[in-house]
C-alpha cells in the first residue's frame, strides 16, 4: 500500500469522538478506532492535536491551591528518576502492511495473523481483545457481497482498511470512517472490485432485522 | 487528489494545528505555506501586548530543553512547582483519591525527565505536553486499559524545530487560552466535565440532568466560538 499515492480521506471522525479520545473518555475500542484513523489521516490528526491543546490550556488555568502536593514530593520523584534506567523512548516504529501500526499491535501482525471465522455468506469476521464496555471486530466482506442488514441500539463506527463499500448512495474507501447512531438503518456493500476489510466498533450489541441474522448474533457474537 | 503526507514540511505542523480551528482546509494550508507564513506573521503583530505571557511559555520549552541537555534539577524543581499541582488537581477531578493523585503526578512529572528529548515546541506547548501524559497516565490507573496511539508522523530524520514555528505555535495557544477564558460560563463548564470529569457526554447528562441534546449543542458552540476567535 503505497501512501503517496492513496485517495483523499472524505469521511472523516466527530469532533465528539475526537474531543472524547483527546479527553481520555472514550471505551478502549474507540480508541482503537480514533488512533488507527489517524495514522491514516493528518486532517483528523491536526483536530486531535487542537483538541488536545484545549485540554493543555484548561489544566494550566487550573488554580494550584486546589491540589497542593504532599512535603517531600518533589523529592520522591527526583528518587523515582534516578531508579530508572536511562534508556532513551523512542515513538515506537511505523510497520509495513496493510494494518496501521495501533491495529497490528491488537491483531499481533498484518492481515495473514487475523484469526478469522466465518459469519455466513463469505463474510468473516475476528473480534479484537479490548475492554468491555465496547467491541472491535475486523470484518471480512467479500467482493460484492453485502453486510447483513443491520441498526444499533448505540453507536457503530466502520472504518474501511482494503477495497471498498457503498452504503445508501455514498462511497467509503480505505481511512473512510462511517458513522452510524442508533437511528440508522443500513447496509454496506463490499464494492465489486476487491474483498472489503473493515475495523467496526460498536457499543452496544447490533440489532439485526432478519431472524435468521438474530439467531445467529447469539452463537456468533456480533 | 494525491495526497502528500509524505511530503508535509515538520515546520508547517503547528499552522496546520490551529487552521483545523480555524476551520481552514489541511490541504490548502500545507499547498500554500505564503499564506501561512502571512498569517504568521500577523498574529505575531497582534500578539506584541501578550509578550509577558509569551515569556512564561517560552521559559517552559526552556526549562524542558535544559533539563534534556543538562539534567538541570533546578529548572526541573521550577516546572515541578507550577505543573504538578495542577496534574494532581486534573487526577483528583477524574475521581482519583489523593494519595493516587499525588503518586500519579509524580510519575507524570518523573516522565516529563525521562521524555524531555521527545517535547517538540512547534507541535505542543509544554500545558498541552504534560496534559497528554497526565491524560494516558490517567486512563493506566483508573481504566486499566491500554490506549492504542496512532503512527507518528514519517517525516525522516527528526530536524530540530524550527523557532519562528514554536513561537507561532505558543502565540496560538494563547489565543486559545483567552479564548477560552471568554467563553459564556454554561459551554466552559461542559468543556471541563468533557476533559476532566472522565464523563462521556451521556454521563454528563445523567450527572447535570441537561438534556444529552442541550450538552451537545453547547460543546458545539463552544468549538465554533474557539474556531472563530482563532481565525
Amino acid at each position: 500500500m503505497n501512501d503517496m499515492m492513496q485517495k483523499d480521506i472524505t469521511h472523516h471522525l466527530t469532533d465528539e469522538i475526537l474531543m472524547g479520545y483527546s479527553a481520555g473518555t472514550l471505551p478502549e475500542a474507540f480508541n482503537l478506532m480514533v488512533a488507527t484513523h489517524i495514522s491514516l489521516c493528518d486532517t483528523c490528526r491536526a483536530q486531535l492535536e487542537a483538541c488536545d491543546a484545549i485540554g493543555g490550556v484548561l489544566m494550566d488555568q487550573t488554580p494550584t491551591p486546589l491540589a497542593a502536593m504532599a512535603d517531600g514530593s518533589l523529592a520522591a520523584t527526583m528518587a523515582i528518576i534516578s531508579d530508572r534506567s536511562a534508556k532513551p523512548d523512542l515513538a515506537p516504529a511505523k510497520k509495513p502492511g496493510v494494518l496501521p501500526t495501533p491495529l497490528q499491535d491488537y491483531v499481533g501482525g498484518d492481515l495473514n495473523a487475523i484469526k478469522w471465522r466465518p459469519i455466513g455468506m463469505g463474510a468473516k469476521q475476528a473480534v479484537l481483545r479490548t475492554s468491555k464496555q465496547a467491541t472491535a471486530r475486523l470484518l471480512f466482506i467479500p467482493a460484492g457481497v453485502a453486510m447483513p442488514d443491520h441498526g444499533h441500539h448505540g453507536m457503530e463506527m466502520t472504518m474501511v482498511l482494503q477495497g471498498a463499500f457503498q452504503d445508501d448512495g455514498d462511497h467509503f474507501a480505505r481511512g473512510d470512517v462511517e458513522v452510524a447512531d442508533s437511528d440508522l438503518q443500513h447496509t454496506p456493500v463490499a464494492d465489486i472490485h476487491e474483498d472489503c476489510i473493515c475495523l467496526a466498533v460498536t457499543d452496544a450489541p447490533l440489532r439485526f432485522t432478519g431472524l435468521l441474522p438474530r439467531i445467529m448474533q447469539k452463537f456468533i457474537g456480533i | 487528489m494525491i495526497r502528500l503526507r509524505n511530503k508535509i514540511d515538520p515546520n508547517s505542523v503547528s499552522y496546520r494545528i490551529f487552521g483545523m480551528l480555524a476551520g481552514l482546509d489541511t490541504a490548502v494550508l500545507v499547498n500554500t505555506p505564503g499564506k501561512f507564513q502571512g498569517a504568521a506573521a500577523s498574529l505575531a503583530v497582534a500578539n506584541v501586548r501578550r509578550v509577558t505571557n509569551d515569556k512564561k511559555r517560552n521559559l517552559w520549552i526552556t526549562h524542558v530543553h535544559r533539563i534534556r541537555d543538562n539534567a538541570d534539577k533546578a529548572a526541573f524543581a521550577e516546572l515541578y512547582a507550577h505543573f504538578a499541582p495542577r496534574v494532581k488537581g486534573f487526577l483528583i477531578n477524574s475521581g482519583a483519591d489523593g494519595s493516587m493523585a499525588e503518586e500519579c503526578a509524580q510519575e507524570v512529572m518523573a516522565t516529563l525527565w525521562n521524555k524531555a528529548h521527545l517535547f517538540d515546541p512547534s507541535r505542543a506547548s509544554v500545558a498541552t505536553w504534560i496534559f497528554t501524559i497526565a491524560r494516558n497516565r490517567r486512563i493506566d490507573m483508573l481504566r486499566k486499559q491500554r490506549r492504542p496511539e496512532p503512527e507518528d508522523l514519517t517525516w525522516g530524520p527528526q530536524e530540530e524545530p524550527d523557532q519562528a514555528d514554536a513561537l507561532a505555535l505558543q502565540q496560538e495557544t494563547q489565543l486559545l487560552s483567552d479564548a477560552l477564558s471568554a467563553l459564556p460560563a454554561p459551554q466552559r463548564e461542559l468543556i471541563e466535565q468533557a476533559y476532566f470529569g472522565d464523563m462521556s457526554h451521556s454521563e454528563i447528562a445523567t450527572k447535570t440532568g441537561l438534556p444529552l441534546g442541550t450538552i451537545k449543542s453547547r460543546i458545539r458552540l463552544a468549538l465554533t466560538r474557539l474556531r472563530q476567535t482563532m481565525k
